[in-house]
């Protein structure tokens, strides 16, 4: 396990390089150096994971924590200090290869998808940094190390949204992900600090004495903490920053805000899985309600979105939502009793990261082709790119749930256990699953199927109605179709990896094995779904889309400004905080704190000017003021005497 | 019949600051330089006095004396070399001109 | 009025006068030789206290060097040395008050305190007991300073000549 460092070491170097020697180099030279440094890194990755699962379990049939690196960094007294090393655990092992295949993908894509870009260099330094960042989160051995690169993730996720730093909109979108998220924080960091206050101890673990110190706190502490990985992981109603955040370029989409930093908050809610569903259980069932409405609000919001990026960054959020239920939906640590929960987040982790990773870099390339993210100017593209067609349909079907691509397996082990928590909550994911089928469909057709936008263009453009000759949509070059292919042949086969084997709520082996009526009913829902957006969609401008469009004219409406949250967070940042709160600080720091520091600047500097004549540089003028001086302290000494 | 030693005294403070006085006011290197004169004498002159009325049996004052005039003359000679070069660099040896200390 | 005390105010009245008008005159020329009759009146001092080698230094070393070197630099200088404006009325206050008020204060300090100074002896310092002194190195002897006397005045020699040389 020795190696382990060096899968941080290598993306943190290739960063170092790519930032400071970058600029220097040509495109092709820093391409290859990121992408071959991150293929370094997830071949030591998977064989690091490999090799931990091989290691077999324990005597209690756990497969052990293993901690290669931990040193004490910031030692605050006798019990607390922040350590920093690497952790090997069964999830954090798991997301290793999520993260490393994942990233590798994209830096293989963006070859093709970047070239030519300006800061082509400076893109892939801050590709080096997010996979640093993301990979010592996803190891840290304790809470504040995981905070530390928690906020770098943070950071590396700002400077890709704001890549394109000449367009408005990036740099309003980074600035809103970044303050958003920043918010969360803070209260990650409050909880944090509590847990660490109380417990004496940032460990993922702490004994029982130390859970005992903190006692009814932890809870608290534990939701505060929740609401940091609500802000990472988008929950409602922190989601906003989501879909802003696709205005960077479209791979990062792909990587940051869809497979791997989204889903660091359920990953952190697994981290403190123990704790949380034995000593905060209602923490857990807030949880999982918060998840369900998100879960629904984001997807009736992505059936009506018309940009294809946003829709599939709603569908992110539903997802990452369903991962979160799944998570709150746990009543125990035994995988056959309520636990189940906990193993299907992950799983579903595993293989959304694969699926949407894919349906985004589907989404880059057919922007790539047609430049423009709008789904007017789509249309019947499936001729035009036959591999892209094929494996964005494969994530469809995955993401909606058909055997037997690998959404399928997932998604039916989180509705199993939330039929497992309650009935109702079953009924209502499976409703939600239901519309994941509908809008992923309705996407689907939208782009590939209907009338070809290209082909109205030429017909405009011979009939002389325009003047530029249309632009003809082109299959993407072979370094953005081979990441394609590979991650549709991961999701055509990840459903069929034993995956509780590896990970489960206890550390023991559970073997998954399908409820047939749920996965017979969510596989008919799903059915449904496609169906409908077949009705709907699949000739383009159908009857009964043009009935639905106008009777549910105001609902469409609501829903496609996302219910015009976005304002009413405007609302109580612009109008409540900043008036009642920014206001009267701004006023009080300009009038009183600066004031009196100009106070004293501005005394000193007349003082200055009262004393400048004396630098005179005349020497008889020094010599009067001293023998002056002299004379004044004699007369003084003088008159005390 | 001996002299007050206050009457020396006085007579040595009365030159000392006719010195400072023509310190302050000349504007000539040279003058500045005997009006050092003035004040290093008078200054000499009290070391003798003090000597002579208060420890006549010893010879610190008058040796002190006498080095201050060995010390007056070294200075005169060094003070008249920077003098000639000024003169010879700025062409005046006023001192509205020798401002550079200022920068 | 002793004879003494005759000899000693004429003096002090030329040295005062002298001094007074070398620090006003406006000729250079005028005022180094006014600074020398000034530099006598000290010998005579000297003389009046029984110090003759001092008083001889004095003029062998003030008036025979010091003032022969600033008539040459006068002589040399010409035109420029000549002070030609006048200074400032402000400056002339400042320069009078300062002086003024130092004096007044020396003379009130001179006449208030008791020196103890009564023990003047009409005795000359033999050339013998400075010789000793000076050459020796018991206590109150002073071997050292002379001889750091001589390296100082080895230095200004060397700089004085090194500052004035036409480069």
């Amino acid at each position: 396990m020795e190696q382990s460092i060096f899968i941080l070491i290598l993306p943190l170097l290739s960063f170092l390089v790519l930032a400071l020697a970058g600029k220097k180099m040509p495109h092709k030279l820093a391409g290859t150096i990121g992408t071959l440094s991150l293929a370094a890194t997830a071949i030591l990755a998977c064989a690091t994971a490999a090799e931990y699962f091989a290691a077999g379990r324990n005597g209690a049939a756990q497969f052990t924590d293993i901690m290669p690196y931990n040193i004490a960094w910031l030692p605050l007294n006798d019990t607390l200090s922040i350590d920093m090393g690497i952790l090997l655990s069964p999830i954090s092992a798991m997301m290793l290869i999520v993260i490393t295949v994942i990233s590798l993908m994209v830096h293989i894509y963006s070859l093709g998808y970047m070239k030519g870009e300006r800061g082509f260099q400076r893109y892939y330094a801050f590709l080096s940094l997010f996979t640093f960042s993301m990979l010592g989160l996803v190891v840290a051995t304790n809470i504040f190390q995981m905070y530390i690169f928690w906020e770098l993730v943070g950071v590396s996720s700002y400077l890709l949204i704001g890549f394109y730093y000449t367009k408005p909109a990036a740099i309003a979108a980074s600035k809103k992900a970044f303050i958003v998220t920043r918010f969360a924080d803070l209260f990650f960091l409050i909880g944090i600090l509590i847990y660490g206050y109380y417990t004496g101890t940032f460990s993922f673990t702490p004994t029982e004495t130390a859970i005992a110190a903190a006692g009814t706190v932890l809870p608290t502490a534990l939701m505060l903490m929740f609401i940091g990985g609500a802000g990472k992981s988008a929950m409602f109603p922190l989601h906003i920053w989501l879909p802003d955040a696709m205005e960077g370029p479209t791979p990062v989409s792909a990587l940051i805000h869809a497979a791997t930093m989204v889903v660091a908050g359920v990953y952190l809610v697994a981290r403190m899985f123990p704790l949380f569903v034995v000593h905060a259980p209602e923490v857990l069932h807030a949880i999982a309600y918060i998840g369900a409405f998100t879960a629904l609000y984001a997807a009736v919001v992505a059936c009506v979105q018309t940009d294809i990026k946003r829709v599939l960054a709603f569908s992110t959020i539903s997802q990452i939502a369903f991962m979160m239920v799944a998570l709150g939906v746990c009543t125990s640590t035994d995988p056959h009793e309520g636990g189940l929960g906990y193993m299907a987040s992950m799983f579903h982790l595993f293989t959304h990261a694969m699926f949407k990773g894919l349906l985004f870099l589907g989404a880059g390339a057919i922007i790539h082709a047609v430049h423009s993210n709008e789904k007017n100017h789509m249309g019947g593209l499936r001729k035009y790119m036959p591999i892209t067609h094929i494996t964005f349909l494969i994530a469809c079907l995955a993401i909606a749930g058909i055997p037997p691509f690998s959404g399928f397996f997932s998604k039916d082990e989180i509705i199993t256990a939330c039929y497992g928590f309650s009935t109702p909550m079953g009924l209502f994911m499976s409703g939600v699953a239901a519309m994941t089928a509908f809008y992923m469909f309705r996407l689907y057709y939208l782009i590939f199927w209907g009338k070809s936008h290209y082909a109205e263009q030429v017909e405009l453009y011979k009939a002389g109605k325009i003047v530029e000759e249309p632009h003809k949509p082109h299959e993407a070059p072979a370094a953005m179709t081979i990441p394609l292919v590979f991650l549709a042949a991961v999701t055509c086969v990840a459903g069929f990896i034993p995956f509780g084997e590896f990970v489960s709520s206890n550390g023991e082996a559970y073997t998954i094995h399908l409820d047939s009526t749920i996965a017979i009913n969510s596989t008919l829902l799903a059915i449904g779904g496609i169906l409908l957006a077949t009705v709907m969609y699949a000739t383009g401008n159908s009857r009964i889309t043009r009935v639905v469009n106008v009777v549910m004219h105001e609902p469409i409406k609501a829903a496609y400004h996302r219910f015009y949250l976005d304002e009413v967070w405007l609302f109580i940042t612009k109008k409540v905080i900043f008036n009642c709160i920014s206001r009267p600080i701004a006023w009080f720091d300009r009038n009183v704190v600066d004031a009196s520091l100009d106070l004293m600047a501005r005394a000193a500097q007349r003082l200055g000017t009262l004393v400048r004549p004396l630098q005179s540089g005349n020497i008889q003028t020094y010599c009067i003021y001293f023998l002056s001086g002299a004379l004044a302290i004699m007369l003084v000494l003088l008159y005390i005497y | 019949m001996t002299i007050p030693a206050e009457y020396m005294l006085i007579l040595s403070a009365v030159l000392f600051f006719i010195g400072v006085f023509g310190f302050f006011t000349r504007r000539n290197l040279v003058s500045l330089l005997i009006c050092t004169e003035l004040m290093l004498n008078a200054v000499d002159i009290n070391f003798a006095v003090f000597n002579a009325y208060c420890h006549p049996d010893r010879l610190e004052g008058y040796i002190f004396s006498l080095f201050g005039i060995g010390v007056a003359a070294a200075e005169t000679a060094v003070a008249i070399a920077i003098i000639i070069n000024v003169y010879r660099n700025v062409h005046s040896i006023h001192i509205k001109r020798l401002k550079n200390l200022k920068h | 009025m002793s004879i003494n005390l005759i000899i000693f105010s004429g003096l002090a009245l030329v040295m005062v006068i002298a001094a007074l008008f070398a620090v006003t005159s406006s000729k250079i020329m005028r005022a180094t030789t006014l600074l020398l009759f000034v530099l006598f009146g000290t010998a005579g001092l000297y003389f009046m206290l029984h110090y003759s080698f001092l008083g001889a230094v004095q003029i062998t070393v003030y008036a025979g060097g010091i003032v022969v070197l600033l008539i040459f630099v006068v002589l040399l200088l010409g035109k420029g040395s000549v002070d030609v404006t006048q200074t400032s009325m402000r400056r002339y206050m400042a320069g009078t008050a300062t002086a003024l008020t130092g004096m007044v204060l020396a003379i009130y300090l001179i006449t208030s305190t008791d020196f103890a100074g009564d023990k003047f002896t009409a005795e000359d310092v033999t050339m013998k007991e400075l010789g000793m002194s000076l050459m020796g190195t018991e206590k109150y002897n002073y071997i050292l300073p002379f001889e750091v006397m001589s390296v100082l005045l080895l230095a200004c020699t060397v700089g004085a000549i090194l500052i004035a040389r036409k480069k």
